[in-house]
């Protein structure tokens, strides 16, 4: 594991007494890329404001390289920000605005040299001259990335960055903003709540739930070996059943079955719990938990179906063929986890 | 100053200024040598001619909002949604009054309406009489003068109520069946009432406010504003205190009166599309008559603007018994540039506005941070602050402030400032604080709060954020703001002639020296100049 570069620690904001952000503990090493993912509400957003210094924690420290930033003004953190709506100078140009953070630093000469090579960064070359306004939304959002990245700080901040652009164009600034990323290394911080964004941006995704730390991995811990009920049901899909640990890494559903579980949290024999399985864990067999089919949605060959199983529904993806809608059906499980009923 | 005291100093200072000298104007009208008394209130209440002035101060307002709403209203529907020839050039011709600072306008229609100006003569040639037929005097001269200049405001927020009606609305109403009178009964008169309650408003208080027209014209008939300017020269200054009282009172029942009939039933329309596009006349008879009548209308407007412009050119004594002055000269623009005692109250106009505008304008834009950037406690209060001078009427505000700069008390936060170059700066500044900050205050609002914050984190200190983002962004409502306050600060009579000296006097001040003189001319001259350089500033401050 590489030094952390950036560490939170014990990060708390509350606001009217209600903890926007609650305890939050997070390294991301040097040149990483961490998502802050969760639902609005969750303090992504807040947290990011910590960082930038725009709000100020009631409690918790902020360093970089060991130094303590928490209480250091925005314009003296040398964090660099792209905001949500961009936030790009109207009454100035293309250039003047990635020039903006450049003012007193260097000679107007090398001033120049850097603004052209932050625009041909983010391959907008040429466009120096053009006022803000003239541009596409796709192109202010890399002057806004160019602008942010040409005081070389120490780390960059990007709250929702493609949330404003259209699905078609989202896809390509994504993987252009990876580029740029990966090409100067820097240290970054973004909020989304979308996940495919997080986990295509991101090389860690730390998932919040009001305002606490859920879990923090790659992709695939967070998908295969969620920590909590909250990670297991808001990364990726998943159908969620009541249920009662048994001995033997099982547990008896209140459906009526017993199904194998993994359990993750630390549950007892004789516990309540709530039995999680995502939808490609589940197939159609000719004994199991039985139930009707309610609903199917086509993807291609392959369908989810939706099937009610008398306490509850589970949504299983199987080919197109393998059921009807109406018909009884019976199910099997490849895979399950079990994770305390109430968990906060 | 930080957390819950942040924005205190600015509500101490606006507290200072604003609120605390009308208050000890208040407090001296319940006050005598011997402690409390109401012997002042009585004496005042005894006085049949005080309530007559009360009256008179009260029915003159709302009859100038009703006459200026019967004239600006149509004209605003019949600029925004017809088309016809000329319809550009009157449309702007239209406000025109609004560049004639009050005492401007008043001795332009002496000149032009007055028993001895160019309409009377022109009758008395024609018919062959000995005098003129009427004399511009009294409540029907004072409602003349009032719907002249206050029209605009209804004119100009009746346009810019119906530019913002979606046509979809008026379309809706058709296809349920209503007709165009209905439809305009129904829907467009209720969407439009915010506006119109916002320029009865601004009417009814400018009415009240209002000094020069029934200083001139008035003669016998008693407003309030003249009886307390009377009172104070004829050094009665309990009855000047009471008179002030009951004039603030009078205001801020309107104020609240009036306001709350704008938000009682203001509602918001939903959706955002585009108003309906003017429609053109298409019958000849319609379009000509329409663009005649515009154009006799806008002469109508302008005459003033010329008369005065004319009578400018009045070499001083050659006008007696003709229809039309028989010399003309550059003489009066000459003796105004060159004589050191006729250029002083220029030179003196023009500082102290300009002071009063740069004093108003840094008060705004720090109101402004606070209110709408930092959202500091205090905001509310800094927000009504700011915006009280405004129901101040300036006669109230000039009492006000001279009663309580003539004291030295410093513990008490009272300095001897009259008689001294501050107060009238003081005076335009005060008055000027609502203009400044209401333009200012809505251009912080359109700014996007996360510029500032864009700047901090690129780099940029407070004051390198105001200057190279704020300042900049903020220009358009800057320059319309302070346009307005140096205006309004230049051609100021009313707070003047209560504060001036000999030293300080401002322009207004020299024209009526002028007038009574019977120097015309060099009236003209001083209006024509006041008349140019406040035109100056609009040009500049709605230039985008």
């Amino acid at each position: 594991m590489t030094q952390a570069l950036l560490r939170l620690h014990g990060l708390t904001k509350r606001f009217g007494g209600q903890a926007a952000v609650d305890q939050l503990t997070l390294d991301v090493p040097q040149g990483g890329v961490l998502a802050l993912l969760g639902p609005s509400g969750s303090g992504k957003t807040t947290t990011l404001r910590l960082l930038a210094g725009f709000e100020h924690p009631d409690d918790g420290t902020i360093t970089v390289d060991g130094k303590d930033v928490t209480h250091l003004a925005p314009a003296r953190r040398r964090f660099g920000m792209v905001f949500q709506h961009y936030a790009l100078f109207p009454h100035l140009t293309v250039a003047e605005n990635v020039a903006f953070g450049l003012v007193g630093r260097e000679d107007a000469g090398e001033r120049e040299r850097r603004v052209s090579e932050m625009l041909a960064l983010v391959d907008l070359d040429g466009f120096g001259g053009r006022p803000v306004s003239a541009l596409s939304g796709g192109q202010q959002q890399r002057v806004a990335v160019a602008r942010a990245l040409a005081p070389e700080p120490r780390v960059l901040l990007l709250d929702e960055p493609l949330s404003n652009l259209d699905p078609g164009l989202r896809e390509r600034t994504r993987r252009e903003l990876r580029a740029a990323l990966g090409k100067i290394g820097i240290t970054t911080v973004f909020v989304t709540h979308e996940q495919e964004e997080a986990f295509a941006l991101g090389d860690r995704v730390a998932v919040l739930n009001r305002g606490r730390l859920e879990q923090v991995g790659t992709a695939t811990e967070l998908y295969e070996r969620p920590a909590t009920l909250f990670v297991a049901t808001f990364v990726g899909r998943a159908s969620v059943l009541g249920g009662v640990v048994t001995a033997g890494d099982g547990a008896r559903l209140d459906a009526g079955v017993e199904w194998p579980v993994e359990t993750p949290g630390a549950l007892a024999v004789g516990e309540r719990a709530a039995v999680v399985v995502r939808p490609e864990a589940v197939r159609f067999a000719e004994a199991g938990l039985g139930g009707t089919v309610t609903e199917c949605r086509y993807l291609g060959a392959r369908a989810f179906f939706t099937v009610d199983v008398g306490v509850g529904t589970v949504e299983v993806e199987a080919s197109v063929r393998a059921a009807q809608v109406g018909a009884t059906v019976h199910l099997a499980v490849e895979r399950a986890l079990a994770f305390p009923e109430d968990a906060p | 100053m930080t957390g819950r005291y942040r924005g205190l100093l600015l509500t101490l200072i606006l507290g200072w200024v604003v609120v605390y000298p009308v208050a000890l104007v208040v407090l001296d009208s319940v006050q005598g040598p011997g402690g409390w008394t109401l012997e002042y209130l009585a004496a005042f209440a005894r006085e049949p001619r005080e309530w007559a002035a009360l009256w008179g101060s009260l029915w003159i307002s709302v009859a100038s909002v009703a006459l200026a709403g019967l004239i600006g209203v149509p004209l605003g529907f019949v600029f925004e949604r017809l088309e016809f020839p000329g319809r550009r050039v009157l449309g702007a011709l239209v406000a025109l009054p609004a560049v004639l600072p009050p005492l401007v306008g008043v001795i332009a229609f002496l000149f032009l309406y007055g028993e001895s100006g160019f309409v009377a003569r022109a009758i008395m040639q024609l018919f062959g009489l000995d005098e003129s037929p009427w004399r511009l005097y009294g409540a029907g001269a004072i409602l003349l003068v009032h719907a002249y200049s206050m029209y605009v405001y209804f004119y100009l927020f009746t346009r810019a109520g119906l530019a913002k009606i979606d046509a979809s609305m008026i379309e809706a109403a058709h296809s349920l069946g209503c007709g165009a009178w209905r439809t305009l009964r129904r829907v467009t008169l209720p969407l439009l009432r915010p506006q119109l309650a916002a320029a009865a408003l601004l009417t009814f208080m400018t009415a009240l406010g209002s000094f020069s027209a029934p200083y001139i014209f008035g003669g016998g008939f008693r407003v309030m504003t003249t009886q307390i300017v009377a009172s104070k020269l004829n050094g009665d200054l309990p009855m000047a205190m009471a008179e002030t009282t009951a004039l603030a009172l009078v205001a801020l029942v309107g104020l609240l009166v009036l306001r709350r009939q704008g938000e009682a039933r203001s509602v918001v329309a939903v959706g955002k599309g585009t108003p309906p596009s003017a429609r053109a006349l298409s019958q000849p008879i319609a379009r000509w008559g329409a663009t005649a009548l515009g154009w006799v209308f806008g002469i109508l407007l302008l005459l003033p603007h010329v008369t005065l412009v004319v009578v400018s050119l009045v070499p001083l004594g050659t006008w007696t018994t003709q229809l039309v002055p028989p010399a003309y000269t550059l003489a009066n623009y000459g003796t105004l540039m060159t004589e050191p005692e006729r250029l002083r109250p220029l030179v003196n106009s023009v500082w102290m506005a300009s002071a009063a505008t740069v004093g108003a304008l840094a008060v705004a834009l720090w109101a402004g941070r606070l209110v709408v950037q930092r959202r500091v406690r205090l905001r509310g209060v800094i927000e009504t602050l700011v915006s009280v001078p405004w129901a101040v009427p300036g006669t109230v505000l000039a009492i006000a402030l001279a009663t309580a700069f003539s004291v030295r008390a410093p513990w008490v936060g009272r300095w001897v400032l009259v008689g001294t170059v501050v107060i009238l700066p003081l005076a335009y500044l005060v008055r000027n604080i609502p203009l400044a900050a209401g333009s200012v205050l809505a251009g912080y609002r359109q700014l996007d709060p996360s510029l500032d914050e864009a700047a901090a984190s690129l780099g940029a200190g407070r004051w390198r954020t105001l200057r190279a983002v704020t300042v900049p962004l903020l220009r358009p409502a800057i320059l319309a703001g302070g346009a307005l306050a140096f205006a309004t600060g230049l051609g100021d009579f009313v707070t003047s002639i209560v504060l001036y000296t000999y030293e300080t006097r401002p322009i207004s001040i020299e024209i009526l020296s002028s007038l009574r003189a019977f120097d015309i001319g060099a009236a003209a001259a001083y209006g024509v100049v006041l008349m140019m350089i406040s035109a100056g500033a609009m040009v500049v401050g709605t230039r985008r």
